[in-house]
C-alpha cells in the first residue's frame, strides 16, 4: 500500500506551515524571528519552516533546563519511569503518523520507519524506564564502624546534538537514558530533519515537567555550537563526524565536562567460505546480510560498506549478491513495498556521487548501480541513488571513507588472518559483520576485529540492551545499554563513620 | 569542471602548531609551503569563500571523516579548531589554509582534492550551511611523479 503524501487529502500527517522551539514546556518563537525552509528529500521541495535559533535561544533553553533540573533529579525513580513509559505509550498510539512523517522528513522507506525506527524508539524509552527501576547504588563496609555509600546522582543539564539519519530514533537513544538518569536536556536536532520531532513534542510535551526537555532548532554553527560551548551544560553527547567531534571535545575541554561521541565507521562485513557450503536458509541469510548496505539508503554509521569475501567462493557468492542487490530499486518512499528511498539531502547525494566518481578513477570495478536515479512525478526532484557495488582494493578511498550512501566496496581475502588484517585496516571501529557456520571461527573473528559491535551471523540489529559504540576514531562511550545511565550520572560517595569515639590524632 | 590551482600563499600564522611533518602547517611565516601537497578550488567555491571572509574574517578548512556530514570539508573561523601535531596542511584555498588529519591524509594522499560547493543543508558547525550551500570535495588521482 502507499501512504498519502503529507499535507494531501487522506494523509496521516498534516504539517503546520511553521515550527518553533520547544522550551520550558511551550512552543516559543526564536528570539531573532528567523526561520529556515525544511525540504523533503522525497520530492526535493520545502514543506514547512523551522525555527532558526541562535545563542539567545540556547540560553533560554538552558535557563528552562536549569530551572527544572533539581526537582526532576529528585523525582522518585518510579515516577520518572512512569513518565517514560507514558511517552512510549503515546508514541505507540501514533506510530503510523510518526513513521510517515519520518519518511517525509528524511527520505527513508516507510517500511523501515514502521518496522524499525518507531518500534525501536518506543522500546528505548521502555528499556530505560525499566533499567531505572532496577538501579541501585552500592555500599562498602570499610571496617566495623565505617561505611562507604555510592549513590547515583544526575549530572544536571546535558546538551545533545543528534544526526539526521534516524532522527527520532537517535533522539530516543540519547533522551531516554539522560531523562531516566534524572537530567534535564537541551536537544538540537539536525537541520536536515527537524520536523517529526516537533510532531512528537506536540504529542508528549505535557508528559514531562516543563523545562525537563527542551528542543532548540537551527543550524549547527548557530545553535549547536553555542550549546556545545556552554559552560552551563554538564555533558555533551554528539553523533556525527570526526572534525565536529574534535571541536566538541575541544569545547568540552574548555569547560572540563565529559562527552559521548559517535563518529561513524567503515564497517567490514566478512563472509567466510563455508557460508556457501549448503544451498540453504543460512546461505540466503548471509546474502541478505551482504545487501544490508542498502538499509536506510546506506545512511547508517554502521553501514556494512566493506564486504570481504573469501576468494574460494568469491565468484559464486558475488553473482548471487549482485542479483540480490539489483532487486533493490529506489521507489516511492511512502509505498510499503519500497526497499530503498531517498538520500537525506542534496549535498548528501552530491557527496555520494563524488565518491562513486573517485571509485571509478581509482580503478574500482563498478559491478552495478553507480548513478543517480530520477523517478517520475512528484519524486522527480528527490535524491535517489541506485544501490552500488564496487570491487577493488582496501587501499582505495571508497574502502577507507564513509560514503554514507548505498555503496558497498568488495574485496577478496585468502584466509582468516588476511580477513582480519583487511577488516582492521581502517581508521574506524564501530561495527562489523562475521558470517560463518563455524562457531570457533566466528568467536575468534569477533574478538579479533577492532570494533565496538561485531554482528555475528546477523547485521543491522539495534535492540536495546546491546551496547553500541566505537573503537578507534569511531568515538567515545556506549549507547543503547543500561551502562548508558552511568554516562549521565555522577557518583556521590558518602563516607560515614558510625563510631562515636574520636580518632585520637589531635 | 574548471578549477584554479592555487599556489600556496605565505601564511603569517607562526602560532599554529605542528611544523615538523611534510606539509604540516605553514613552514614558518616566511616560506610559502613548498612541501604542501596542494588543494584546488572551483570558482564557485572561491566566490563563496570570499563572501564568508567578508562575514566572518579569516577562515580555515578541515577535511572531516566519518558519518553524517563527514567525509566532507568543514569551514571555520581561523583558529576555531585547535590543530594537532599530526594535522597536515594541504595548501590554501582563496588564501585560507586547508588541513586534514594526519592519519586520514595517509589514506588520501594518492588523490588530489578540489574544493567545490553544492546546494545543501546542514554541515556540522561549518560556516556556509545557513546559506543553503555546502562545501564538497571532488577528487582526482595524483599525477605520477
Amino acid at each position: 500500500m502507499r501512504y498519502a503524501s503529507p499535507n494531501t487529502e487522506g494523509s496521516l500527517v498534516h504539517y503546520a506551515s511553521r515550527y518553533e522551539n520547544f522550551i520550558g514546556g511551550e512552543f516559543v518563537a526564536p528570539k531573532g524571528g528567523r526561520y529556515f525552509e525544511n525540504i523533503s528529500p522525497v520530492t526535493g521541495k520545502p514543506f514547512c519552516e523551522v525555527a532558526r535559533s541562535s545563542e539567545a535561544d540556547v540560553e533560554r533553553a538552558l535557563d528552562a533546563a536549569h530551572g527544572a533540573k533539581v526537582a526532576w533529579g529528585k523525582t522518585p525513580a518510579a515516577e520518572r519511569s512512569r513518565l517514560l513509559l507514558k511517552i512510549a505509550d503515546v508514541m505507540e498510539e501514533n506510530l503510523e503518523m510518526l513513521a510517515v512523517s519520518e519518511t517525509w522528513d528524511n527520505g527513508k522507506a516507510v517500511r523501515e520507519t514502521l518496522a524499525a525506527d518507531l518500534p525501536l524508539a518506543i522500546d528505548h524509552f521502555r528499556y530505560f524506564a525499566g533499567c531505572l527501576r532496577g538501579e541501585e547504588g552500592t555500599m562498602a563496609e570499610l571496617d566495623e564502624h565505617t561505611v562507604a555509600y555510592h549513590l547515583k546522582e544526575p549530572l544536571g543539564v546535558v546538551g545533545q546534538i543528534i544526526p539526521w539519519n534516524f532522527p527520532l530514533l537517535m533522539a530516543a537513544w540519547k533522551l531516554a537514558p539522560a531523562l531516566a538518569a534524572g537530567n534535564s536536556v537541551v536537544l538540537k536536532p539536525a537541520e536536515q530533519t527537524p520536523a517529526t520531532i516537533m510532531l512528537w513534542a506536540e504529542l508528549i510535551g505535557d508528559i514531562l515537567p516543563p523545562g525537563v526537555l527542551n528542543i532548540v532548532q537551527g543550524f549547527g554553527v548557530e545553535a549547536g555550537k553555542p550549546l556545545a560551548q556552554s559552560p552551563r551544560v554538564a555533558k555533551v553527547a554528539f553523533t556525527g563526524e570526526t572534525t565536529t567531534g574534535r571541536l566538541i571535545m575541544q569545547y568540552a575541554s574548555e569547560n572540563i565536562v565529559p562527552v559521548t561521541l559517535e563518529l561513524g565507521g567503515k564497517s567490514p562485513n566478512v563472509f567466510f567460505a563455508d557460508v556457501m557450503a549448503e544451498d540453504d536458509a543460512f546461505r540466503q541469510k548471509a546474502l541478505e546480510g551482504f545487501a544490508m548496505f542498502a538499509l536506510n539508503q546506506g545512511e547508517v554509521c554502521t553501514c556494512p560498506s566493506r564486504a570481504l569475501v573469501q576468494e574460494s567462493i568469491y565468484d559464486e557468492f558475488m553473482k548471487l549478491a549482485e542479483a540480490r542487490t539489483r532487486a533493490i530499486e529506489p521507489a516511492h518512499p511512502l509505498d510499503t513495498d519500497t526497499r530503498i528511498g531517498a538520500q537525506a539531502s542534496n549535498d548528501q547525494l552530491e557527496k555520494i556521487l563524488s565518491y562513486i566518481d573517485i571509485g571509478k578513477k581509482e580503478g574500482a570495478k563498478l559491478r552495478c548501480g553507480g548513478e543517480r536515479v530520477t523517478l517520475p512525478g512528484e519524486l522527480e526532484g528527490g535524491y535517489y541513488v541506485a544501490p552500488t557495488i564496487f570491487e577493488g582494493d582496501n587501499a582505495m578511498r571508497v574502502f577507507q571513507e564513509e560514503i554514507f550512501g548505498p555503496v558497498v566496496s568488495v574485496a577478496r581475502f585468502s584466509d582468516f588472518d588476511d580477513a582480519i588484517s583487511i577488516a582492521n585496516d581502517t581508521l574506524y571501529g564501530l561495527g562489523a559483520g562475521v558470517w560463518t557456520r563455524n562457531v570457533h571461527a566466528a568467536f575468534k573473528a569477533g574478538r579479533a576485529i577492532e570494533a565496538g559491535r561485531v554482528w555475528t551471523n546477523c547485521y543491522h540489529l539495534y535492540p536495546a540492551h546491546a551496547a553500541f559504540g566505537g573503537y578507534k576514531k569511531s568515538g567515545i562511550g556506549r549507547e543503547t545499554h543500561k551502562m548508558m545511565l552511568e554516562h549521565y550520572q555522577q557518583t556521590k560517595n558518602l563516607l560515614v563513620s558510625y563510631d562515636p569515639e574520636p580518632m585520637g590524632f589531635f | 569542471m574548471t578549477t584554479e590551482s592555487e599556489t600556496p600563499a605565505p601564511e603569517p600564522s607562526a602560532d599554529e602548531p605542528g611544523a615538523d611533518a611534510p606539509g604540516v602547517d605553514a613552514p614558518g611565516a616566511d616560506e610559502p609551503g613548498v612541501d604542501e601537497p596542494g588543494v584546488d578550488v572551483t570558482p564557485a567555491a572561491l566566490a563563496l569563500i570570499a563572501e564568508l571572509v567578508e562575514e566572518h574574517g579569516p577562515l580555515m578548512f578541515h577535511q572531516s571523516g566519518g558519518c553524517c556530514d563527514g567525509s566532507a570539508p568543514m569551514c571555520y573561523p581561523r583558529g576555531e579548531l585547535r590543530l594537532g601535531a599530526r594535522d597536515v596542511r594541504l595548501g590554501t584555498v582563496g588564501e585560507q589554509p586547508f588541513y586534514i588529519g594526519g592519519d586520514q591524509y595517509e589514506r588520501w594522499k594518492h588523490t588530489r582534492l578540489t574544493l567545490d560547493v553544492v546546494a545543501g543543508r546542514g554541515a556540522g558547525f561549518s560556516l556556509e550551511a545557513p546559506r543553503g550551500v555546502r562545501f564538497l570535495i571532488r577528487s582526482d588521482l595524483c599525477e605520477p611523479t
